[in-house]
């Protein structure tokens, strides 16, 4: 062991000088300029519970995603069958993905079974039945492609999520999926959350149809809505009293055109000083809305976004050029909102939130600030116990408690991990654990030396019969930490990480350093009794 | 040399396993009664879902006042609760409400409040909104990580020592869980996800510290064959004694700061944590190793 020693300084300097390296970034404000060229810059990161900011698990209603998806397929379908006059009397969708079939007879089943078989792979009949002279065909989508269309429309609102934020503009989002249809965003610092959720969340699904002209509104509000139409509201605010008025459409329930075709949205400003929002369209876009606006001149387009009329205004020319406007009595700051999430594209399908937590950023603060004081008010306690209980070997264990400390928060910036409220228990938490390591040996040591053994002797034994002990009680500590890291939220993750980190440098700190100091006094100073 | 538990200490642990019994044994039930009494842990919104929205006003108000506020805006099923611990004038508002609608919730807490204290009288901390889906997932997960733990920590134990030892061990752990849960619900604590890994550690530490004794029992059976399983184990108790308590107070020590500067946040969660190490000290002698000795003198070992 003796020739080791300096073997063991050098290993004990290497991992407090690289701690104290990876440390820096985070006890400074800022960095010297040549820093970054030859060390890391990461920094120990706070939780949201501490620096303040939102939590969002938003969950996307894939179902949806597959239904209008169906929807679409249905109405492919029905222009198709008509355009290769295979005879039907309805085509309806039921149910999800069911769509049924009536067939004006049986004549025209095999030619209907080899179109579809043609043109619409996807698409299996699950039953069939004679009702009389027609035939009944039920059909629903290929399994595979329902998980096709499920995944891309997460995928697709994550990506549309993540350009939103961006846009939003904050520091550091971090945005991820989680299990099959959940997405987590996190937005630390944001000042806002209120309006933020409401960007994150918006369908924003734009769509474009035609206003019933010859629809009674009355006879319709009664109840007597007229095949193929809906009704829609227009949203109409009161700037004076804030009392919201509803003004009722009829709407012919086609979609003449979506959001999709959109190049760019941008707020603009008229000469009354009132805000709307200028689109520009794509080639393919703009083609369609000329043909649109040519094919309906004198009757209203109206322009509706998630189910909201937002204006109606009549064609009175053909349009080219692919600019629109939308109008609505917006506040400057609803007219950004809407201009960036038009821009970012429509959610392939809603999402409902499932879980919020904001922090303040006073809180934060206050739990930083709670957080330190208890653990360094903690942390001296301890020390001290350990200096009144062992007296010399009480100062070797703070050494390595002090040293402890260093690693585990060198640890959590080059692991890049979260620092968070529990976490700081967590940190707290070790300290008054860590020294268990250190108790094991000298209560060892101290056995030894009432049976008689001489300093060095005795140190030798203490060490060697507590390690395995001290392995056994750690590992099922990090056992228990380990489960919580796998199930753990935010706060209790960090938690987890901090206590786990925390054991794990204990036992370098507790054993290695610890016994390098023994070792070290023992070889230069003529010790007698050891003072522990 | 300063020492708390003299050597040579002789206390009569395992001939007193019947007092611990009774003791756990009461605290166990008067835990459950109240767990009955209460139907079931006081789960927060963690785990039933709900919303909760910290505030703090500029001046400390009566809860009616508040309350009243609230009810102006329909909000009538919410409690409210004073929250010290965070400082003067801080309120928490737990509502169960968890429509779809949620984000709609917050707003009108803070129009209801605006309308009432005005802008600047008050100021939204925290809010915590759980949908009734993901408590539902948070409280299976909970269910699962606990049960995971066990059976860890049953492999791990089974392996390094033998099988009597790690049924001593998990019925230590099963105990330390059930008073710390039962002293919760009698001190009217909310079960939160902070609370629920607060008895994940103490699952951790109890075993930990039953392990110590464990060790040592291992140490010290070849040496004592020829006495009785219970006679080396008060032994070995005795022996490791004062290690048991010196980590257990520098640990609590610390637990004790942390839960009176520690900031509300963290309240239960420190809580929590104190209950389950006091009792995690405690089980590891009277519950675990006395186990050990229950099996004994129900299955004993063949001598070979």
């Amino acid at each position: 062991m003796k020739g080791s020693l300096q073997w063991r300084f050098l290993l004990i300097l290497f991992v407090l000088v690289g701690s104290l390296i990876f440390l820096f970034p985070t006890l400074v404000k800022e960095v010297p300029s040549w820093w970054p060229k030859f060390f890391p810059q990461d920094k120990i990161q706070l939780g949201l519970d501490l620096q303040g900011g939102m939590h969002l698990t938003f969950e996307v209603e894939t179902d949806k995603a597959v239904e209008s998806s169906a929807e679409r397929l249905k109405n492919d379908l029905r222009d198709n069958l008509k355009k290769e006059r295979i005879f039907y009397t309805s085509i309806d969708r039921v149910l999800g993905d069911v769509i049924e079939v009536v067939l004006l007879n049986p004549d025209v089943k095999q030619k209907f079974d080899d179109y579809l078989k043609d043109q619409y792979p996807t698409l299996k009949e699950t039953s069939s039945q004679k009702e009389g002279d027609r035939v009944k065909v039920v059909l629903g989508m290929d399994p595979r492609q329902i998980e096709d269309i499920k995944k891309s429309a997460v995928d697709q609102a994550l990506e549309t999520i993540r350009n939103r934020v961006d846009q939003f503009g904050v520091a550091e989002p971090d945005i991820s999926r989680q299990g099959e249809d959940r997405i987590i965003v996190q937005l630390p610092g944001v000042k806002d959350p209120e309006r933020a959720k409401d960007l994150i969340g918006k369908t924003a699904l734009l769509e474009f149809k035609l206003v019933d002209e010859d629809a009674d509104l009355n006879r319709v509000l009664a109840g007597d809505v007229p095949f193929g139409d809906v009704i829609l509201y227009q949203r109409v605010v009161d700037p004076k009293t804030g009392a919201v008025r509803k003004i009722p459409y009829v709407i012919k329930d086609r979609t003449l055109m979506t959001g999709d075709t959109l190049k760019d949205a941008r707020v603009r400003i008229d000469q009354n000083n009132r805000s709307y929002i200028g689109i520009s369209l794509h080639p393919a876009g703009a083609r369609l809305f000329e043909e649109i606006t040519g094919e309906n001149v004198g009757r209203r387009l109206a322009i509706i976004l998630d189910n909201n009329v937002y204006s109606a205004p009549v064609i009175n020319t053909r349009i080219s050029g692919g600019e629109a406007v939308i109008e609505g009595r917006f506040t400057m700051q609803e007219a950004r909102d809407l201009a960036i999430v038009l821009r970012a594209g429509s959610l392939p399908a809603p999402v409902q939130i499932l879980e919020e937590r904001t922090v303040g950023p006073s809180l934060g603060k206050d739990s930083i600030n709670k957080g330190f004081t208890a653990t360094i008010i903690g942390g001296i306690l301890v020390l001290l116990y350990m200096m009144i209980y062992y007296r010399f070997s009480g100062f070797v264990a703070n050494i390595a408690l002090i040293m402890n400390m260093v690693l585990l928060l060198a640890a959590l910036a080059v692991l890049r991990a979260t620092l968070t409220l529990p976490g700081i228990a967590g940190i707290a938490l070790t300290v008054g654990m860590a020294v268990d390591a250190n108790v094991l040996i000298y209560e060892r040591i101290r056995e030894e030396i009432r049976l008689g053994k001489p300093p060095r002797a005795a140190l030798e034994a203490g060490y060697t019969r507590a390690f395995l002990t001290i392995m056994d009680s750690n590992v099922t500590t990090v056992i228990a930490a380990l489960v919580l890291l796998q199930f753990g939220t935010g706060p209790v993750k960090g938690f987890a990480i901090t206590l786990s980190i925390g054991i794990a440098a204990s036992m370098f700190t507790a054993i290695v350093v610890t016994r390098f100091i023994f070792d070290f006094v023992l070889n230069n100073f003529h010790v007698k009794r050891l003072s522990v | 040399m300063f020492e708390i538990i003299k050597p040579g200490t002789k206390i009569d642990f395992m001939g007193r396993r019947r007092i611990g019994f009774l003791f756990s044994g009461v605290v166990m039930l008067i835990g459950i009664i109240s767990l009955i009494l209460h139907g079931g842990p006081n789960y927060g919104i963690d785990f039933a879902g709900g919303t909760l929205v910290q505030v703090r006003f500029s001046q400390p108000l009566e809860l009616d006042v508040i309350r009243d506020a609230l009810k102006e805006a329909g909000l009538e099923s919410s409690s409210i609760q004073g929250f010290e611990a965070e400082g003067k004038g801080e309120y928490l508002i737990r509502m169960q409400t968890s429509s779809a609608d949620l984000g709609g919730l917050s707003v009108t807490i803070n129009d209801a409040l605006t309308k009432r204290f005005g802008d600047k009288g008050f100021e939204v901390r925290r809010i915590e909104m759980v949908g009734p889906k993901v408590g539902k997932d948070l409280r299976t997960k909970g269910i699962m990580a606990t049960i995971l733990a066990m059976i860890g920590m049953l492999i791990y134990i089974s392996w390094r020592f033998e099988f009597r030892f790690a049924v001593g061990g998990v019925v230590a752990i099963c105990h330390d869980v059930i008073v710390t849960i039962g002293i919760l619900s009698l001190a009217n604590k909310e079960f939160s996800i902070p609370v629920l890994a607060a008895l994940l550690t103490i699952v951790g530490y109890s075993i930990n510290d039953t392990i110590v004794v464990y060790d040592r029992i291992r140490e010290n059976m070849p040496r004592m064959q020829r006495e009785r399983l219970e006679k080396v184990i008060n032994v070995s108790v005795n022996e490791t004694l004062s290690r048991t308590l010196l980590t257990g107070v520098s640990t609590l020590m610390v637990l004790i700061v942390l839960f009176f500067l520690g900031g509300g946040v963290i309240h239960d969660f420190t809580f929590a944590l104190i209950v389950g190490i006091v009792f995690g000290t405690y089980s590891s002698v009277f519950i675990a190793s006395a186990s050990v000795v229950v099996w004994e003198n129900k299955f004993p070992k063949k001598k070979r």
